[in-house]
């Protein structure tokens, strides 16, 4: 045993040598991006290129600042649009997918219907609904969660009817009811699904909620960040636009890294996906 | 090292001779058609070691599911003679099931896992943690409680599997083929942890396996299946004044049984149709 110690060589101490991998992780991805920044600028600066047909990343920066005023109003109203989007989607997809896998009948019945509502292209319901709905608000509302919607729902289904079939059995050989079943066994066995579904809902909310605020945009009223960018558009003010765009993009990468720390959270005890390869 | 206690084979006359689990001309037709067992009679008693052998696909599972209430039979009744019955007619917490694979929740602990038969009768945490370790202890995994099954090896997932079936304390137990999926050394490791546990809790168990060799050093009697329809072609008792461990393995008597219990597997099998 000794022997084997002695020939071990113990890994390096300092701060960059244990963190080395996580820091050129981290280092990489954001060199290159004020590489493309900067080359942008370079590329406006000597074209000079006029504002109202591609703005440099200094131009959009001042109007990101001197339009805050405006635009982070717009920015709280699709966050609030797409977080609330979000949070029903995942109750309504796992509340119904419980619901579906209760039988096979009512999965018959009622899983055509889900994939109608998916398949139907949410820009073609999207001035439907803004007729029935109460406010635009609302409509935009509607629009994002049946997108996310269905996305949670088909992978919680797949979750719940993926369950170990010898741990089905011991739990009816231990008697458990269905309330037991469902909650120690069917649910933690489908939070990898659930999770998958929260990510890809999570990007599809945003999208939609931006799509949706586009068709309402016709119908007059709104005020998200997607009416924001079709106004910049109509004034010609381009930098804006592209604040707007910038804002929109760094939503989406905060939703994407909330979701995905989330799912890393539940799963990365016991789950493969989440498991680093030791061999 | 396992197996240094004296073997408390039961004596003919011990009060744990009783017909434990009876099962009277079951047949067992499946809704393909199949009919996997046809008019088979078992009765085992209370402390016996029952391998159940036979060719695959005679019913050996279907057969073992059916006593532990997974799935009705078609025709046939099954009894507990001294068990007190619930009202789906099973002996409650008396029956427990070990897999082929391990079965654990990979979302659960070790303990967590041995802890959900308790925790589907009610029992808190608390006062199921003195059992919990106890039984963990008693298959070798008492330092492994916190650790979750992807760090186990697949012979000490497997002694989890066997802790969470007997922390219930359960009078019959039943392994389909438990070890198959092992290695030789583990899975004669084990066969000794099986067989100590058997004598030191006196627990009834049927065990399914395909190996000749497992079945003759692990069991007192011998149930070979025929198949299409399963029903039971030989059974009979393997008797041996020595103990079982080490160096019964290399006995004249280990060598007898297995001869005996291979000559009637090949005949069971030999006398199939085709
Ligand atoms: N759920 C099922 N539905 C239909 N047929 C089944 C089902 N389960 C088992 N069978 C059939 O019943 C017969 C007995 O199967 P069983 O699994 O009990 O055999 P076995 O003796 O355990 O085989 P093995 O040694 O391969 O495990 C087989 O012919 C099988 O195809
Ligand atoms: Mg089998």
């Amino acid at each position: 045993m000794s022997d084997h110690a002695s020939a071990f060589v113990p890994p390096k101490t300092g701060f960059f040598a244990r963190n080395r991998d996580t820091l050129l992780r981290t280092l990489i991805p954001i060199c290159v991006v004020i590489f493309l920044v900067l080359l942008w600028q370079f590329i406006i600066t000597v074209n000079s290129i006029p504002q109202y047909i591609l703005p440099g990343p200094l131009a959009v920066a001042n109007s990101l600042y001197n339009d805050w005023g405006t635009l982070s109003p717009a920015l709280w109203v699709t966050t609030q649009i797409t977080m609330q989007a979000l949070a029903l989607a995942l109750i309504g997809g796992v509340g119904i997918a419980i619901f579906l896998v209760q039988s096979k009948w009512i999965e018959t019945a009622f899983y055509p219907i889900t994939v109608i509502l998916q398949v139907t292209p949410i820009v073609a319901i999207a001035p439907l609904i803004l007729i029935y709905a109460p406010t635009t608000q609302v409509a935009l509302l509607i629009c994002a969660f049946l997108v996310a919607f269905f996305p949670i729902l088909s992978n919680m289904v797949q979750g719940l009817k993926s369950v170990d079939h010898n741990l089905l059995n011991l739990y009816d050989l231990y008697g458990a009811s269905r309330w037991q079943t469902l909650l120690y066994l069917k649910l933690p066995s489908s939070l990898p699904y659930f999770m998958t579904g929260l990510r890809i809902g999570g990007g599809l909310a945003l999208i939609a909620a931006v799509v949706a605020e586009f068709a309402a945009g016709s119908a007059g009223a709104g005020s998200g960040l997607a009416f924001r960018l079709l106004e910049s558009q109509y004034r010609l003010n381009i930098p804006r636009l592209f604040a707007a765009l910038v804002l929109l993009s760094l939503l989406g990468v905060v939703i994407f890294a909330i979701t995905s720390f989330i799912s890393w959270f539940f799963l990365h005890r016991w789950h493969e996906s989440s498991l680093k390869r030791e061999n | 090292m396992s197996t240094s206690q004296a073997p408390l084979i039961p004596a003919p006359g011990d009060t744990r001779r009783r017909p434990l689990v009876v099962m009277r001309s079951v047949s067992k037709m499946f809704s393909s058609g199949t009919l996997a067992l046809s008019d088979m009679s078992l009765t085992v008693e209370g402390g016996e070691f029952v391998s159940l052998l036979g060719p695959s696909g005679c019913g050996k599972s279907t057969a073992l599911r059916i006593i532990a209430g997974l799935g009705d039979v078609s025709t046939g009744t099954i009894d507990w003679p001294s068990s007190r019955i619930n009202s789906k007619g099973l002996p409650e917490g008396d029956i427990s099931f070990v897999f082929q694979e391990p079965t654990l929740m990979p979302w659960q602990t070790v303990f967590g896992n041995v802890y959900l038969p308790l925790k589907l009768r009610g029992v808190s945490k608390s006062a199921a943690r003195e059992e919990i370790m106890n039984t963990l202890a008693t298959v070798g995994l008492a330092d492994f409680a916190d650790a979750y099954p992807r760090e186990l090896s697949g012979g000490m997932k497997m002694r989890v599997s066997i802790a969470r079936a007997l922390v219930t304390k359960p009078k019959l137990l039943l392994m389909d083929e438990p070890f198959a999926a092992l290695d030789e050394i583990t899975r004669q490791k084990l066969n000794d942890d099986v067989l100590r546990l058997w004598r030191e809790t006196g627990i009834t168990v049927i065990f399914v396996t395909h190996s000749v060799f497992e079945s003759a050093y692990l069991s007192n009697r011998i149930v070979v299946m025929k198949a299409r329809p399963g029903r039971v072609h030989a059974d009979f008792p393997l008797k041996t004044s020595m103990s079982r461990d080490a160096h019964y393995r290399t006995s004249e008597d280990y060598r007898q049984a297995c001869e005996k219990v291979s000559n009637m597997l090949i005949d069971a099998i030999g006398g199939e149709e085709h």
